[in-house]
């Protein structure tokens, strides 16, 4: 019995050993997954719901949508966006807030997109781009509206919170890569 | 069949006539360990390449690509960077023997590796009990790992190096006893003659038959073993011990164990090449004399590269298929299996040859 | 799952009440929450217990009023893994359990000053950074209640002086992670281990306590990242029974979908990381290449690998993706075949077979009482499966088998999960052609408060069951969210499984227990 048992046990374990050799040796042949990154930069593509980091559309006329409410700050879990906002004096005399500064701290950032499920306006998004790598910490501070940039016009409708992204003519344009 | 033995003729006359005896033997002497070490370096390099290329292929990869076209010249940016790291002195491990221990892991190494018969008549260490010297030299090997543990003050690296103590002192029963088959058949130790014998008769592998192919299994095992190669990679096994017996060096004294557990491989697979499949001798088909002919023109420098090489593929295949084993069951293989079985094979062996049942 | 009627039981009743429930068939403790209820409500302990052969779950609540010096009495002895419960409520609220063997603090330093989960406690202030190594105490305090009612202190010892005690981690391969076993061996044999948790503590059940409602489903996802999707799905859940908010038929059955490609991508991995750590590196890669396949279908759908983020508060974040469908129903015969290359590479080979089978043997008793869910718990033989016991999402409407074994090795361990593998496929192929329409999202209030109350959610993640305890007091951030851990249990019973096997048995038996150190120290 224990003698049978001993070859057996041999021969299943042979058995079971050349298996396993017979599937390396088919895999070694078989076409390689490896990417070559970053060789292949030119074709690799991110699937577009992919988070790379949070971005700000500008259209042509280098205008954005963020009407600087601050509800992106707010929704925030790590606070890693900080929105500065001024008053001016609009032509028909009336003081408005309008957008000064779109401090968005990428180190900070957890990719949840709480900020852009809150925002009213739709001012931001998140880009596929994902080489985010720098050589210092404080570039990954990154100003969002870029310099010069206004809020795009739009047809005068009631209170920020609820304005929809009514179709206004400037916001038909195809988005245009943010400002970094 | 070209004898390298008119090459190191001529240099020898060379010398004798330009100076004293003892002069050009000296001479002799450095150009042999010149050779020795740059083919040492030379193969650990194209063996590493050759493992990190072959293991990514079995793995789906592509392995190294960056450096130098297909990733060739990977391995030599690796030595070099190996060769500039510091080597850091440890406090609390016993200085001198944590220094010493690579250094006999690698003059073991290089002993056996001079064993190996390049070509006819090309063999550096080559005498009557050849096989003997052979064995001797390699258990050098496990004296240095040993230290290694012990005076790098680290239960990792005792731990390892115990693993490793138990596991090449094991082997080698296997070992020896299938080099034993093979002297039953071949009828001598010194390896020049052993590959003369298999060059004009046929392989051993051949001649010994069922037996022979029995013992070249086993020998494999064992020698795999033998290098702490995975699937017997116990003592260094990354995934329990982190690295084992040599966890607390750093820089080229960490470089001379990774170059000697290459160079172990090559060793052992070399030594099967030679006992088992002719060494240098050209395979030849009995009755193909057309055949055979050509087969003679391939240096029999090539033969026992390429022979050596195919061993060593054989060999990677097996640890890049197979998980590690447990301490207790890497014994009772050695102690149930194959010790058993060797010495079956020499019984068989043995009556075989008595018999006259050899080819 | 609203809980109305929690029990309130006197500390000094509590003892003699858990031995009759327990008694009365109610032998899985599901949960220990430690909890401070201000001044008036004192600090004390919530206790979920579950009857594994009905299902039927009760839950039972003490209390002391005592902020000096609080006293409880244990558990410990009753259900074993009440011995690392209780420690975790010691460590964060300071609630000293009577007769606990071993009162260490688990997941902070041994020096921390304070106990932060408590409402007025400053952390901040009493630890400033530390810059000393963490001090590591071979002894223990156990209080233990003398019969004239005074309470007194004794040490216990966990190493002696001359035991040979190696360190696993907290950087170690094989520990998948910064966990740290304090390993006590006598050759290659292991006579203890005692696990150190804590080195990647975020005190995300605090952090949880300031933050709004949907800045904690952010969390989930970095709980245990190989089942983010199953543990945001019961955070979502349990928020959404809480606010009375009804999902669509959709977002159930992509739910469910998604949570079972999770559970593929979990234990494929398991099964790539137990061969790198058996030693078989080609085997893992196998996985990985497999793996890539699922998160390619997650990223496209969800926008993330690893952290996923797609559930939320009454639905999904987008819509599944045009190629959703398609790309699953690729994968499915994919799967199917490489799970047979699987088999005749690892499962097969006599090496691997001789390393796990009869290897850190769990009992079903043991694996109830030390609160082993999941996998692990069904290789012993116990029904445990959330998904047939509490259905939830689509479960119900789909068919499937509970994998059961009983042996209770690291073999069987291993063999549940690839197994749990095709029953996923099977889930997801009755389902995915399946897809009703509806809504993706429910229209939610921007500002989110859940109603007054205290609320639990369990799911099936994928090593076990994963609750979330909430206690509402109408904020908008929870008063108090508590996580049970499907890992926590799985350590736990390292001391457990490991005695008497060898420190490779320990590789093995660790990776077939397939925990994840985020999950663990939360």
């Amino acid at each position: 019995m224990s003698t049978n048992n001993y070859f057996s046990g041999l021969f299943g374990g042979i058995k079971s050993l050349t298996t396993g050799l017979g599937v390396t040796i088919k895999e070694f042949f078989t076409p390689k997954i490896t990417e070559q990154y970053p060789e292949n930069r030119k074709e690799l593509k991110m699937f577009d719901r992919f988070r790379g980091r949070l971005v700000m559309p500008h259209n042509d006329q280098n205008e954005h949508k963020c009407i600087g409410c601050g509800l992106c700050q707010m929704a925030c879990p790590n606070g890693s966006i900080t929105v500065t906002s001024e008053t001016y004096e609009a032509e028909d005399g009336k003081k408005k807030k309008r957008l000064a500064k779109y401090e968005y701290d990428l180190g900070c950032c957890m990719f949840c997109e709480l900020c852009v499920t809150a925002c009213p306006s739709k001012a931001i998004e998140f880009s596929t781009e994902f080489e985010n790598a720098v050589f210092d910490r404080s570039k990954l501070v990154i100003q969002l509206n870029r310099p010069g940039s206004k809020v795009a016009e739009k047809k005068p409708v009631a209170k920020p919170a609820t304005a929809a992204p009514t179709a206004s003519a400037t916001n038909n344009n195809p988005k245009t890569p943010a400002a970094v | 069949m070209f004898d390298f033995t008119t090459v190191t003729q001529w240099i020898d006359n060379l010398l004798t006539s330009a100076m004293p005896t003892w002069a050009a033997t000296l001479i002799e002497c450095v150009l042999v360990a010149l050779a020795v070490i740059t083919l040492y370096a030379v193969f650990a390099i194209i063996l590493i390449y050759m493992e990190r290329k072959i293991c990514a292929f079995f793995q789906c990869r592509l392995g190294p690509m960056r450096v130098g076209k297909w990733g060739s010249i990977q391995v030599v940016s690796d030595v070099l960077k190996m060769l500039t790291k510091e080597i850091i002195d440890m406090k609390n491990v016993d200085r001198l023997l944590h220094k010493m221990a690579p250094f006999l892991v690698i003059v073991a190494s290089m002993l056996t590796f001079s064993c190996l018969p390049w070509n006819k008549g090309a063999g550096i260490i080559d005498f009557n009990v050849g096989i003997f010297f052979f064995l001797a030299a390699g258990s050098l090997g496990v004296v240095g790992i040993l230290l290694a543990g012990w005076s790098s003050n680290n239960k990792y690296a005792l731990i390892g190096a115990m693993r490793s103590g138990a596991q090449i002192i094991s082997y080698e029963v296997s070992i020896g006893l299938t080099m034993l088959t093979m002297i039953i058949l071949t009828g001598t130790m010194s390896f020049s003659e052993i590959c003369q014998q298999q060059a004009d008769y046929g392989w051993n592998i051949f001649r010994g038959h069922i037996p022979a192919v029995m013992a070249f299994i086993v020998y494999l095992i064992a020698g795999n073993a033998e290098c702490n190669r995975g699937p017997f990679d116990m003592p260094e096994a990354e995934s329990e011990l982190t690295a084992g017996y040599h966890v607390e060096y750093s820089g080229m004294h960490f470089g001379f164990y990774y170059l000697a557990e290459y160079l172990n491989l090559f060793i052992c697979a070399g030594m099967a090449s030679t006992i088992f499949l002719g060494g240098w001798a050209p395979l030849h088909i009995y009755g193909l004399e057309a055949f055979n002919n050509i087969m003679d023109y391939i240096p029999g420098v090539v033969w026992m590269v390429g022979k050596t090489f195919f061993v060593v593929f054989l060999l990677m295949w097996i640890r890049w298929t197979f998980p590690r084993l447990r301490i207790d069951q890497l014994l009772s293989l050695e102690w149930k299996y194959l010790m058993p079985i060797s010495l079956v094979i020499l019984v068989m062996m043995a009556l075989c040859v008595s018999l006259g049942l050899t080819l | 799952m609203t809980l109305d009627n929690i029990k309130t039981l006197e500390p000094a009743k509590l003892r003699t009440e858990m031995e009759s429930l327990k008694k009365a068939g109610f032998d899985y403790l599901v949960n220990l929450v430690g909890m401070d209820w201000g001044e008036e409500g004192g600090l004390g302990v919530v206790y979920e217990l579950e009857n594994t052969e009905t299902h039927a779950t009760t839950w039972l609540k003490t209390s002391t009023a005592d902020r000096e010096n609080p006293m409880l009495p244990t558990v410990s002895d009753i259900w074993q893994i009440a011995n690392i419960y209780e420690r975790e409520v010691f460590d964060f609220y300071g609630i000293k359990f009577v007769d606990h063997p071993d009162m260490r603090r688990i997941f902070l330093r041994e020096d921390w000053v304070g106990y932060p989960m408590r409402k007025d406690d400053k952390p901040e202030e009493q630890n400033p950074l530390n810059m000393t190594n963490e001090p590591l105490a071979d002894t223990t305090t156990q209080y233990i209640l003398n019969p004239d009612g005074t309470i007194s202190t004794k040490q216990n010892t966990i190493f002696t002086e001359d035991e040979y005690v190696v360190n696993i981690g907290p950087q170690h391969p094989s520990t998948h992670g910064v966990l740290h076993f304090r390993v006590s061996l006598d050759g290659e044999i292991i006579k203890k281990i005692d696990p150190v948790l804590g080195y990647i503590h975020r005190g995300v059940e605090k952090l949880n306590e300031s933050y709004t409602y949907p800045q904690t489903l952010a969390l989930t996802d970095r709980l245990d990242y190989l089942g983010a999707m199953q543990s945001r799905h019961a955070l979502c859940m349990c928020i959404e029974k809480a606010m009375g908010i009804e999902v669509s038929e959709r977002v159930q059955v992509v739910r469910t979908i998604l949570d079972e490609l999770q559970r593929i991508d979990s234990h494929i991995l398991f099964f790539s990381c137990l061969c790198q750590d058996m030693g078989a590196t080609t085997a893992f890669l196998y996985g990985f290449r497999d793996r890539e396949k699922i998160l390619d279908i997650f990223e496209e759908t969800c926008g993330g690998r690893l952290i996923i983020n797609y559930n939320t508060i009454g639905g999904l974040m987008a819509d599944i993706h045009p190629n959703f469908q398609k790309r699953v129903k690729e994968f499915i015969p994919y799967m199917r075949k490489n799970i047979k290359e699987y088999h005749a590479i690892f499962t097969g080979n006599v090496i691997f077979q001789n390393r796990s089978k009869g290897v850190g043997i769990l009992s079903k008793e043991q694996c109830i009482s030390l609160g082993c869910t999941g996998g692990t718990g069904r290789a012993s033989g116990w029904a445990n499966d959330v998904r047939k016991n509490h259905p939830y999402a689509a479960y119900d409407k789909v068919e499937f088998n509970q994998v059961l074994r009983t042996e209770g090795d690291s073999f069987a361990r291993y063999m549940i999960r690839l197994d749990e593998i095709l029953e996923s496929l099977n889930i997801i192929e009755q389902l995915i052609d399946n897809i009703p329409e509806g809504n993706y999202k429910e229209k939610t209030k921007p500002i989110i408060k859940v109603p007054e109350g205290t609320y639990y959610q369990a799911v099936e993640a994928s090593r076990g069951e994963f609750g979330v305890f909430l206690e509402s007091h109408g904020d908008k951030s929870p008063y108090r969210l508590h996580y049970r851990s499907t890992g926590l249990p799985l350590v736990a019973a390292m001391d457990t499984a490991c005695k008497g096997f060898k420190i490779a048995d320990l590789v093995t038996i660790g990776g077939t227990l397939d925990y994840v150190v985020p999950d663990v120290d939360r």
